[in-house]
């Protein structure tokens, strides 16, 4: 057995070994402060993501004027066509609207696949049979294709950002529950978990207090690595059209209005683009870098 | 033999169960959010009369556990909308009947069919065989410039989203060096040539989102495996190593790739709406997507319905396999 390494040593020992895993949190932190300061930026910028400037477009073709896509001193990222409206204040919102059902989806896939597999894992029986095999049902459901169809469904009434959260967050959690009762499964038969269990202590109490703080490593692992997914999913979602309603800005609805543009606009896609792109990349080497790091049997593998 | 038969059988009875959840759930969700399917068919000007009436003949006035009973007695029987001349009858299997395209949702599926799985099996065996050979040879190469140049692109394929490849190809292949066409679908018995030309923009853009995550596992699993006891014994016997590894190593390497791969077809026409969209496409995310826009409720049932057989049926052929490739797994 190696040395428990507790999980904020270990994040520092790979940010000072693993340069791609540097790369993705530079790239995260980048991302999340022009989300947290989209309000500041576009304010310096003095741009907004709602104003049309028809003054910024050629007016023969609708399309930005000027150079790649209208990038200028006043539009930092250009315009969109036809309206006009500033695609920097867009991207740096549509930051904030990723981030925020990101992090809030992975926030509601955590705590029920923790609770979930840790209380199955634990309990054992035919409460961990029926975990398992609704588990599995999940990962058999079409999610995408029933995404798409209940944003059909669902009245405008239900605020779309909830409603995103409560939907992407649901159906992650089979995933999270699937490590979290494997490695319950293995710290139920350790002394100390017994120990406490015949001192008398409860099933929440051994949770709080034996299995949690032993579970945190595999839980930031698979929370992390599930973020990009999430991300990908709200953006897939919007570009689709049935997941964040205009005028909120959204990469994924941008990268969608781009398609009729790709061709003399090709900047339109390019900026989103890479903003989702490097969201996604971003944590998806984080997470690689944090399962080399607090994992060790995944350890050096390049 | 009769193990087997019992294997199957208990498989396919999984399988319907999971069917009948996923009908069920649906049909909940769907039916008991707020929106009034009728409302959308009644055509204007919408008395309240013609609603009532429309709400009858499709059914929507009845409670919802009869409409689902009615859905599921439909697929073995059959089902019949009003009476007379008027009459809409959707014959077994009857998966709903769409009122706004006056359709039977099993015959607009079955028309878009072919667009859909010339996408998907094209993509997938291109993904297949440059996932599989790129990890086997990253492994055996494992730390040269190859393998790290194939590692860090496998990085950016499983970071990049579908729709902006698929749109960067566009523009790349389509415009910039007009080599492909950038859209639209040749039936296959029109013209062979015509169906792979249009086609290949979205076998490569699915296959090379879909192959950097099968060299990533390829790879790992191949360094594992290679590890192994028996890998040295074959080679202390003195096999060459092609036989060492295309024979001893590649089999046990295929496992979870066979599992992954069950999974990633059945749950691929959640991409394939995707690529549909991006490259103008009429296959089954195009129906989607346009019944989105119509509201139209029965359709995107039987839709969801049939991504959740695809699934269910890709999952039962990978178990079947397991037991070909993996005689360890026949016995339970």
């Amino acid at each position: 057995m190696s040395p428990a390494r507790s999980v904020p040593s270990a994040i520092l020992r790979m940010l000072r070994t693993d340069r791609w895993a540097l790369g993705g949190v530079v790239a995260i932190v980048l991302l999340g402060v022009v989300a947290a300061a989209a309000n500041l930026l576009t304010a310096i910028e003095g741009q907004d993501p709602f104003t049309y400037h028809n003054e910024a477009l050629d007016h023969a073709t609708g399309r930005p004027a000027g150079t790649l896509g209208g990038v200028s001193g006043a539009h930092w990222f250009g315009v969109e066509p036809l309206t006009g409206r500033d695609v920097f204040a867009i991207v740096a919102f549509g930051a904030r609207t990723s981030f925020l059902i990101g992090l809030a989806a992975t926030l509601v896939s955590v705590v029920l696949g923790v609770l979930l597999g840790a209380s199955a894992g634990y309990l054992g029986g035919w409460y961990d049979r029926a975990v398992v095999w609704t588990a599995d049902v999940f990962l058999g459901f079409p999610y995408l294709v029933f995404m798409i169809a209940l944003g059909a469904v669902v009245p405008a009434s239900v605020p779309r950002p909830l409603l995103l959260v409560v939907v992407i967050g649901f159906f992650g959690w089979p995933s999270i529950a699937r490590i979290v009762r494997s490695q319950t499964l293995t710290l139920k038969k350790r002394n100390f978990v017994s120990a406490a269990r015949a001192l008398g202590a409860g099933p929440w109490h051994v949770f709080r207090v034996e299995l949690l703080p032993n579970l945190w490593a595999p839980i930031i692992i698979v929370a992390t690595l599930s973020i990009p997914g999430k991300i990908g999913l709200e953006a897939a979602l919007s570009f689709l059209g049935v997941g964040m309603p205009p005028p909120t800005p959204s990469w994924g609805r941008s990268i969608s209005g781009a398609i009729d543009w790709v061709r003399t606009d090709p900047m339109l896609l390019i900026f989103p683009g890479l903003a989702l792109f490097l969201a996604t990349w971003g944590f998806n080497v984080f997470g690689d870098g944090l399962r080399d790091a607090l994992d060790p049997r995944t350890e050096v593998r390049r | 033999m009769t193990r087997a038969l019992r294997f199957v059988g208990i498989r396919l009875a999984g399988m319907l169960v999971v069917l009948l959840i996923v009908a069920f759930c649906t049909y909940v969700v769907f039916y008991l959010v707020p929106s009034d399917p009728a409302q959308l068919s009644c055509g204007r000007p919408c008395t309240p009369e013609n609603l009532t009436a429309a709400r009858q003949f499709m059914g929507f006035d009845e409670p919802w556990w009869r409409q689902f009973l009615h859905f599921l007695t439909g697929i073995v029987t059959g089902r019949t909308w009003g009476s007379g001349p008027t009459a809409i009858h959707c014959p077994a299997p009857c998966f709903g009947y769409s009122f706004q395209q006056n359709a039977t949702v099993v015959d607009l599926i079955g028309q878009r069919l072919p667009v859909t799985f010339s996408i998907a099996i094209g993509a997938a065996v291109i993904w297949l065989v440059v996932g599989i050979s790129g990890g086997v040879l990253t492994a055996l190469r494992r730390g040269t410039f190859f393998d790290r140049f194939m590692m860090i692109g496998s990085v950016f394929g499983v970071s990049a989203p579908a729709y902006l490849i698929g749109l960067l190809g566009i523009l790349v292949f389509g415009f910039t060096l007009d080599m492909v066409p950038v859209g639209g679908y040749v039936p296959l018995t029109q013209s062979p040539v015509g169906w792979a030309w249009h086609l290949v923009l979205p076998w490569l853009v699915l296959a090379f989102l879909h192959a950097a995550v099968y060299i990533r596992l390829t790879r790992s699993q191949m360094l594992d495996v290679l590890n192994e006891d028996y890998i040295r014994t074959a080679r202390a016997k003195g096999l060459t190593e092609r036989k060492v590894i295309g024979k001893h190593a590649l089999r046990n390497v295929l496992l979870p790739v066979a599992t992954i791969f069950g999974m990633d077809l059945g749950s691929l026409l959640g991409g394939i709406v995707i690529t549909e969209r991006v490259f103008g496409m009429p296959g089954i995310g195009r129906l989607i997507i346009d019944a989105v826009g119509q509201h139209d409720l029965p359709l995107l049932l039987g839709t969801t319905l049939f991504a959740a057989f695809l699934i269910v049926l890709a999952n039962a052929v990978v178990d079947l396999c397991y037991g070909v490739l993996d005689p360890r797994a026949r016995l339970t």
